[in-house]
């Protein structure tokens, strides 16, 4: 087996993420510098990780998700995550993670939407 | 009788054979989408605690049977360092290795039934049902 890198495609000052397959340790790894690198590049200052074909999230994948999120802000860039499904959120709720602080939308155009408010246009 | 399938845990990809299997037996027996993602994630936090902290050992799935009510056993054996204080690994928070110490105590409130035993230098096994409702 091989890991995949997850697409990062830039929308104006946006970057959009939609994370389409069940996610490894590496490729969520490599999603994490992939994501740090292409905010350098684009001088991006907002970005949105879609999560809606996520089935599962568990204590890894939340780790390497809150901190993206911190690093990205570190850089200047606010996240929203969107389209955390109802049985994500119960599990993660139950694994004591709270994601507390991080922005979150139903889904991607709301959480585009978001995005503009919180950055001011 | 239960029948049971196992995955030998020795790379991160095993992690996620485990983890999928895990599903589709839960599939299988008719465990709704809320419990199917606790499953799988119990299994996907057991399974890593043994890459990890043992670095080998093995996953094994059983389907049960008691008296008609159907439910699903995970078995996470390793032959590694074993846990020093149970007590204190199933804290909330609690991690040796700068993880989020969410693994033990999560599934134990993912799942119904929840049993460590570990001993030092020898190895742990730590067994987690959930029932059908
Ligand atoms: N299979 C195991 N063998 C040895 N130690 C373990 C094992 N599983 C868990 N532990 C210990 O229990 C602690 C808590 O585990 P866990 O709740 O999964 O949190 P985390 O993995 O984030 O540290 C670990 O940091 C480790 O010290
Ligand atoms: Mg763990």
């Amino acid at each position: 087996m091989k890991s995949v890198r997850i697409p990062i495609l830039k929308l104006y000052n946006c970057l959009l993420v939609s994370i389409q397959w069940e996610l490894d340790d590496q490729t969520a790894l490599q999603f994490q510098e992939d994501l740090l690198h292409k905010i350098h590049e684009t001088n991006a200052n907002g970005v949105v990780i879609d999560l809606t074909s996520i089935d599962f999230i568990d204590s890894f994948i939340a780790k390497v998700l809150g901190d993206v999120i911190n690093m990205s802000k570190l850089m200047g860039a606010k996240v929203v995550i969107t389209g955390i499904q109802p049985a994500v959120a119960i599990t993660l709720i139950e694994l004591g993670i709270s994601l507390n602080d991080v922005l979150t939308s139903l889904d991607l155009e709301k959480g585009l939407e978001k995005l503009k408010q919180e950055l001011g246009e | 009788m239960d029948i049971q399938s196992c995955v030998n845990i020795q790379t991160e990809w095993d992690i996620v054979a485990a983890r999928q299997l895990g599903r589709n037996v839960a599939k299988e027996l008719g465990f709704g989408v809320v419990d199917q993602a606790r499953i799988t994630t119990a299994i996907s936090e057991l399974a890593r605690n043994i890459f990890i902290y043992a670095h080998k050992g093995r996953v094994c799935i059983e389907k049960m049977n008691d008296k008609g009510h159907a439910g699903l056993r995970i078995i996470a054996v390793d032959s590694g360092p074993g846990i020093n204080d149970i007590r204190l690994a199933m804290e909330d928070g609690y991690s040796t290795s700068g993880g989020l110490g969410a693994g033990l105590p999560g599934v134990k409130r993912l799942m119904d039934e929840f049993q460590i035993v570990s001993s030092q230098g020898k190895g742990t096994e730590i067994t987690a049902v959930k029932w059908i409702r």
